[in-house]
């Protein structure tokens, strides 16, 4: 399992045939609802593989394996939809099952930044048409004939002279056909599975409370721990008393231990929290949740802590401060921060010479706190490591990144590490930082035995990676004639400044000007939903609507001004956005929504627009008064992401988001008192409630044939925007500071 | 540690626990019935909702010793063959999203529609509200409710 960065679809190919052809053993369940259920009684266990993702068995069934962990992106079923479409099989005759830890086989094999389609598109498509030609050659050399002359439909191989064979029973001999050095693919106008929507490949095991996700993982055997970490960020472990825990029922083992050896260097996916904890370990959930409570703990302040991490620039020595932080403390920071020369990220123009000859200047500072990710499932890690190797299995959005950690923290080589992935009770970025997974190993080592750690939720949002928390300083130029002559942005946070300096409306607008500064913090902080752009569009969004109103302009027409400009005579270099795409998704929903239609004066209406994670979204926010509150009630939603695998999960996925930025919006906030999280559990961390979401929300796709991009990040970010803009049309007031339900301060 | 001889799914199921365990960790840990989630453990998700003698109850709150003769159904015992009117729904309406919520979910929706065979708007929010989805799924829920409603 080695090479994980570096993906090169020959070398997967070939080094699958070479596994290919041989006896495969499955002891799986079957994974998908139309298929399972005729299909999983009296199959053979002859798989036979045709290159790292089709098993065929001679009885005909076709197994599809989905490279990518599943979260709830739905990439259990979009994935294999894509091989399906080429290999050119009837998809109620597949039966689909999370595949294996193998970079070599199965690519990247990482779920995060929107990115399972954008970049399996290419390699699963090549891998269906690859398998489909080896069964045709299979076929061809049978039969006597040219390939050229075989014909596939729905699984079937048929020649004109009436010769004909399902895949099944020329799956063998398939098997032992080199993998063809180039294929052809379909064109889309061909294509009969993909962009026709297809059921969760998990549904009917989801409805009926199989076991899938890491939570639910049990062996004879298996004991559970959990560890018990400081209760403040900035402190550590000073001693400890576990004779009371350990005369529990139940217990096994207390024990405090050390996450990273001194002098461990980090990859950029470790973090390190807290690297002291004391574990406990036992028979069963309650009775280690109840000796926990009696563990005899001292705690003391951390100080300054140097780490030396291995990241993308390279190894670089960072110092975590030691302070105790408190909210209030972290704003009049970002405040001061916010007055200090900053970073210069992109310049065009003369900004400075905009700003002093303007006849009105706009500014506005908008704040938004910490989040936590508070995935339904907390986290967990199965892990049984032996002598010379280890089992760890569970939610993980990048097996790939933990491996090596692993192999260092266990002294074993990453080729005698197995890492299984199951269906994680949603991520949202949080997972793919894997403290606990080492955790885990770290338990499972010590104690000799399969070990299941488990996060409580209160373990779970106390022990965060979050977001960061963020502000920026948004400010606008406007000549007499009130043009848009200048546009500033100064952003940063704790620990990072979230500003995209080259995304809209840079390109637009001839002098522009971004800057950015950071404050280091002992909080850990990582990627949530769409990172940086959640705050960004909030933001940026906001003022652009503050800006076109100062205009005189609907807010609409004056984005879709600015992207005309930027596409006609584009200012500066890097823009990262297609203009067109972008006006692609305004004009879309200004559609479907009856922007500036009457009948929809009723609303308070509020309109955002983003482009982050390859995919373009825009949201129309239909806001009402209900019981004396803003309630948005409706929302009309125009994406464009390219060819849409799977339209009707893609639906669910924006509505998700939809009603996941609304919640956000409102209620999402963590915060600090002396460095103790001020939120442990859903009684006071707001989440979005049934009641709480819009009653409609209608979901709208740009057809066009370009390649498809990712969906669950970009839908989020510019939610936040839009109801932003609504709640002003709602309340007469802007709301700048995150959560909206926070005091807004009074321009 | 105690002896319990609980009614589950239908069947006698033996425990020996301590009298505090939660219903949840009995069928988690003891009775490998993890249909049943947890997440939260003060009752604030819903993800570990069963029905006691047709009730939703969150499991997490339940301590073994109360229990006694009562019936207790969990996802995995709310239909023989997922034919459940809720169960199908969800599968009609592609609920599911990362689907961890979604047995809680299930089971509340299925006593709401055992006492209220045909709720309002209003009526589903009011039970539905005790049940998080972090996915957003909630449009879903309300319309796979409607569809089940009329069956």
């Amino acid at each position: 399992m080695k090479n994980t960065e570096r993906y090169d679809r020959r070398s997967f190919l070939k080094s699958s045939a070479l596994a290919g052809g041989g006896l495969m053993l499955s002891f799986s369940w079957f994974t998908k609802a139309e298929a399972a259920t005729k299909l999983a009684a009296g199959i053979s266990e002859k798989w036979y593989e045709l290159t790292g993702y089709i098993k065929i068995t001679p009885e005909n069934v076709i197994k599809i394996l989905c490279p990518n962990p599943e979260f709830g992106q739905n990439v259990m079923t979009s994935l294999p939809m894509i091989v399906a479409e080429e290999l050119d099989v009837d998809w109620k005759n597949v039966v689909v099952e999370m595949g294996p830890h193998d970079n070599v086989k199965l690519g990247p094999q990482f779920t995060g930044g929107s990115n399972s389609v954008r970049m399996y598109w290419k390699p699963l498509r090549i891998a269906g048409a690859s398998a489909r030609q080896m069964l045709v050659e299979a076929a061809a050399q049978a039969w006597g004939v040219p390939a050229a002359e075989i014909h596939t439909k729905a699984g079937v191989l048929s020649h004109k002279n009436g010769k004909s064979a399902k895949y099944g029973e020329m799956a063998e001999k398939a098997a032992t056909i080199a993998v063809p050095k180039e294929v052809k693919t379909k064109a889309v106008k061909d294509f009969s599975i993909i962009s026709k929507s297809k059921k969760n490949a998990e549904g009917l095991k989801i409805v009926t409370g199989k076991p899938l996700f890491g939570i639910d993982y049990q062996v004879d055997g298996m004991l559970i721990a959990m560890v018990q970490h400081p209760p403040a960020f900035g402190m550590k472990l000073k001693s400890f008393d576990g004779s009371q825990a350990l005369k529990m029922p139940g217990i096994k083992d207390v024990f405090s231990f050390k996450l990273y050896d001194e002098g461990f260097e980090q990859g950029g996916f470790d973090t390190r929290t807290f690297n002291e904890m004391i574990a406990v370990v036992g028979n069963s959930t309650w009775e280690v949740m109840n000796a926990r409570k009696k563990l005899k703990a001292q705690w003391e302040p951390a100080g300054d802590i140097k780490d030396t991490i291995t990241g993308r620039d390279g190894k670089r020595e960072v110092t975590v401060p030691g302070r105790l932080e408190t909210t209030a403390k972290q704003f009049e920071m970002m405040a001061e921060f916010a007055q200090k020369p900053a970073r210069q990220l992109r310049k065009d123009g003369d900004p400075e010479a905009a700003f002093k000859n303007a006849a009105k200047i706009i500014e506005r500072v908008y704040n938004a706190p910490f989040l936590a990710h508070n995935t339904m499932e907390p986290m967990n890690f199965f892990a049984h490591v032996q002598e010379d190797k280890a089992l760890v299995a569970g939610p993980i959005q990048a097996p790939g990144w933990m491996e090596p950690t692993l192999a260092k923290i266990l002294n074993m080589p990453a080729d005698k590490i197995e890492i299984q992935m199951t269906r994680m009770g949603g991520g949202f970025g949080r997972r793919a930082y894997g403290q606990y997974v080492y955790e885990a190993a770290r338990i499972s080592q010590k104690v000799k035995a399969p070990v299941k750690l488990m996060y409580t939720r209160e373990d779970d949002m106390t022990y965060g990676i979050y977001r960061p928390m963020y502000t920026a300083t948004y400010r606008a130029a406007l000549d007499a004639r009130n043009n848009l002559i200048g546009f500033h942005v100064i952003g940063g946070g704790i620990p990072e400044s979230p500003i995209h300096a080259n995304r809209f409306p840079a390109g637009a607008i001839d002098n522009y000007l971004a800057e950015a500064w950071e404050i280091p913090t002992n909080i850990t902080i990582g990627a949530f939903r769409a990172p940086r752009s959640n705050f960004n569009a909030a933001a940026e969004q906001s003022f652009l609507d503050e800006v076109a109103e100062a205009m005189g302009k609907d807010p609409i027409e004056f984005r879709l001004e600015l992207l005309k400009r930027a596409k006609t005579n584009p200012v500066g270099k890097n823009n990262e956005y297609d203009a067109d795409r972008y006006a692609g998704v305004l004009e879309l929903v200004k559609e479907k929504s009856g922007w500036g239609k009457v009948e929809n004066n009723k609303y308070s209406r509020g309109v955002a627009a983003y482009f982050c994670h390859n995919s373009y979204a825009a949201h129309v926010v239909d806001m009402v008064t209900r019981d004396g509150e803003p309630y948005v009630e409706k929302v009309t939603s125009a994406m464009d992401c390219g060819i849409v695998i799977n339209p009707d999960a893609a639906a669910n996925m924006v509505q998700g988001a939809v009603v996941d930025g609304i919640g956000n919006a409102f209620y999402g906030e963590m915060t600090f008192k002396d460095g103790v999280p001020a939120h442990n559990n859903l009684n006071t961390y707001r989440i979005i409630r049934h009641n709480e979401a819009p009653k409609k929300i209608d979901v709208h796709f740009v057809q066009n044939e370009i390649d498809p991009t990712g969906l669950g990040e970009p839908p989020f970010p510019p939610v936040f925007g839009a109801v932003a803009n609504a709640l002003y049309k709602n309340t007469g007031k802007r709301y700048y500071n995150q959560p909206f339900t926070a005091e807004q301060p009074t321009i | 540690m105690a002896k319990y001889n609980l009614n589950v799914n239908g069947k006698t199921r033996s425990v020996e626990v301590d009298a505090s365990t939660p219903v949840l960790w009995v069928l988690r840990d003891h009775l490998q019935l993890t249909g049943t989630k947890y997440g939260c453990g003060i009752a604030m998700c819903g993800a570990c909702t069963i029905h006691l003698n047709g009730t939703a109850v969150r499991s997490c709150q339940l301590p073994v010793s109360s229990v006694g003769k009562q019936e207790i159904t969990t996802i995995e015992g709310l239909s023989e063959k997922a034919n459940h009117p809720v169960q199908k729904a969800w599968i009609e309406h592609d609920v599911a999203q990362c689907g961890y919520c979604q047995s809680g979910q299930i089971m509340t929706a299925a006593a709401l529609l055992r006492d209220n065979p045909n709720p309002s708007d209003e009526d589903i929010e009011a039970t539905m509200s005790g049940n998080i989805c972090r996915c957003g799924t909630y449009l879903r829920i309300k319309d796979a409710i409607k569809t089940a409603s009329k069956k």
